[in-house]
């Protein structure tokens, strides 16, 4: 195995209903990305994109993003309609073949130009279950019921990771929602999807951001202390959701094992949650210890959701973590499906 | 929900509704064709002008575009292809001529049909110039210009790079 590291990134402060084109969007976070790290696009042996078609409603519209990146002379790039933690993870793959050395890694949402709610559900089982348009946001609520007569979460464990999130977002210039709550105040706002409140549910912002990838001495020159990725698994649990015990995530805890998770202590973890009680349960499938590891100190997914791009920012606050020293070990994760149908989950480490 | 042969079926169409952003770069090309007239964009990397400008990005400089230009209104074909194929929908009586037009100014060229005249006279390097519909139809689109006819003005010879897009 190459030993690959995350050397930079950057991210768009989320906005509401932006004007900007998808390309548009993209654009800034690749030029400032390649500044931070100091390259030259001529210097990127791979790109790879993260989007998806059904948000901006015109199929191949992620051809176009190709003009971001600038396509003369020719380049070798690839994209997966998935979230950009996706795209990273073949970049990775990509740079273990050794074909390259650095990557560039790009996602994008524009979230709010459409029915998110609606369209996310096109992720569900094809046949059965997306034609009758459950709503994304009603599918997780249900799980969230699950869990809670299970007893395996309470609403006020779900209503203090929302308190702890808008709090932690105060120091995120991409972060959206962000502001001191209580619990108890939160507890007594309605629900939106029951037993799902407004504050439960991830808040669709349109965004976009860049990660490069190196390996070994391309990261050293790179980067200061680079993100060391010592471990990605992606796992994926049946698309039948009534085939599923919805109060655990069995996927997200089997990426976890073979990422290695456990083998030593979590300083940070960057999870996709985009419901509070999805965190509750990554958590718990992640053997993760809120004591010891500080969980989402970006905000999360509850703060500022890109669709599609809110995995690729994970990876992206955990290497920063890294590379400020805050961390030594650092977990990102990302899920895409219903009710976390499907999970990656990445160690990484400073030197 | 049908049972003609035993077999229970439910039909459930689905369908989304997008608020759709043509982006501040390629509002005023846009805009430019509701008052009838052809902006392009020009890269302040690599001084080439895109009509129409794409995403508002110059995909060789991958740089935002700068100014607006006026372009054409005459044009030159670069290529161009005739179509005898009836299919769905077909707006055109066969034979018609869909042509690759490179704009006076512009250095990439769009697609437009080319019309009164045969569509066996049409050619590489034949000069053609807008036909708008009437000003009642102009829109966001290219479709304010009904088609594109000959000037009658001599054929442009076209070097290696003219007309790439």
């Amino acid at each position: 195995m190459r030993d690959v590291a995350i050397v930079g990134t950057a991210q768009r402060p989320s906005q509401i209903e932006t004007n900007l084109t998808s390309v548009e969007l993209i654009l800034p976070v690749i030029h400032e990305a390649l500044t931070k790290v100091g390259i030259e696009r001529s210097e990127v042996g791979f790109w790879c994109h993260g989007s998806c078609d059904y948000m901006s409603g015109q199929p191949f519209s992620f051809v176009a993003a190709v003009d971001a990146i600038g396509a003369w002379p020719p380049i070798v790039e690839s994209h997966v309609e998935a979230d950009g933690a996706l795209a990273l993870y073949e970049a990775w793959v990509k740079i273990q073949t050794g074909e390259c050395d650095v990557a560039v890694v790009f996602s994008n949402g524009k979230t709010t130009s459409g029915p998110i709610d609606r369209i996310l559900t096109l992720q569900a089982d094809p046949y059965t279950v997306a034609p009758l348009w459950p709503g994304f946001d009603a599918m997780s609520a249900l799980q969230a019921r699950v869990c809670l007569d299970a007893g395996v979460v309470t609403e006020r464990a779900m209503a203090e990771v929302a308190a702890r999130s808008l709090a932690d977002a105060k120091n995120n210039a991409v972060a959206y929602a962000k502001g001191d709550h209580s619990v108890d105040e939160l507890l007594a706002r309605p629900y939106t999807v029951a037993p799902l409140r407004a504050h439960d549910c991830g808040l669709p912002v349109d965004g976009a951001n860049a990660v490069v990838l190196a390996a070994g001495d391309a990261a050293r020159r790179l980067a200061k202390r680079p993100a060391w990725i010592r471990g990605i698994d992606h796992r994926i649990d049946t698309q039948r959701l009534g085939a599923r015990n919805l109060t655990e995530s069995n996927s997200a805890r089997v990426a976890a094992q073979h990422a290695g998770v456990g083998h030593d202590k979590v300083d940070v973890a960057e999870l996709l949650a985009p419901y509070t009680h999805q965190e509750l349960l990554l958590r718990s499938a992640l053997g993760l210890d809120a004591d010891k590891t500080r969980i989402n100190p970006s905000g999360g997914a509850l703060v500022a959701n890109p669709a599609m791009a809110a995995g690729l920012a994970r990876f992206a606050e955990a290497a920063e973590a890294i590379f400020a020293g805050g961390a030594d070990r650092a977990v990102a994760h990302c899920t895409s499906g219903p009710c976390l149908q499907q999970n990656l989950v990445c160690v990484m480490e400073g030197e | 929900m049908s049972e003609a042969d035993g077999i229970l079926r439910v039909r459930q169409p689905i369908g989304v509704q997008y608020r759709w952003s043509a982006g501040p770069n390629a509002t005023s090309h846009l805009q430019g064709l509701i008052e009838g007239r052809l902006i392009g964009k020009r890269c302040p990397g690599c001084e080439l002008v895109y009509f129409p400008p794409r995403n508002g990005v110059c995909p060789k400089c991958a740089r935002i575009l700068g100014a607006d230009v006026e372009v054409g209104p005459r044009g030159t074909v670069t290529t161009f292809c005739i179509v005898n194929v009836p299919f769905l929908g077909q707006k055109v009586k066969i034979p018609y001529v869909a042509a690759q037009i490179l704009l006076d100014g512009a250095d990439i060229s769009m697609q437009h049909l080319i019309q009164e005249c045969e569509a066996d006279e049409v050619r590489i390097g034949m000069r053609v110039e807008p036909v708008w519909k009437d000003r009642s139809e102009w829109g966001p689109t290219l479709e304010s210009i009904a088609h594109f006819r000959p000037t009658g003005e001599p054929d442009v010879k076209l070097g290696a790079e003219a007309g790439a897009s």
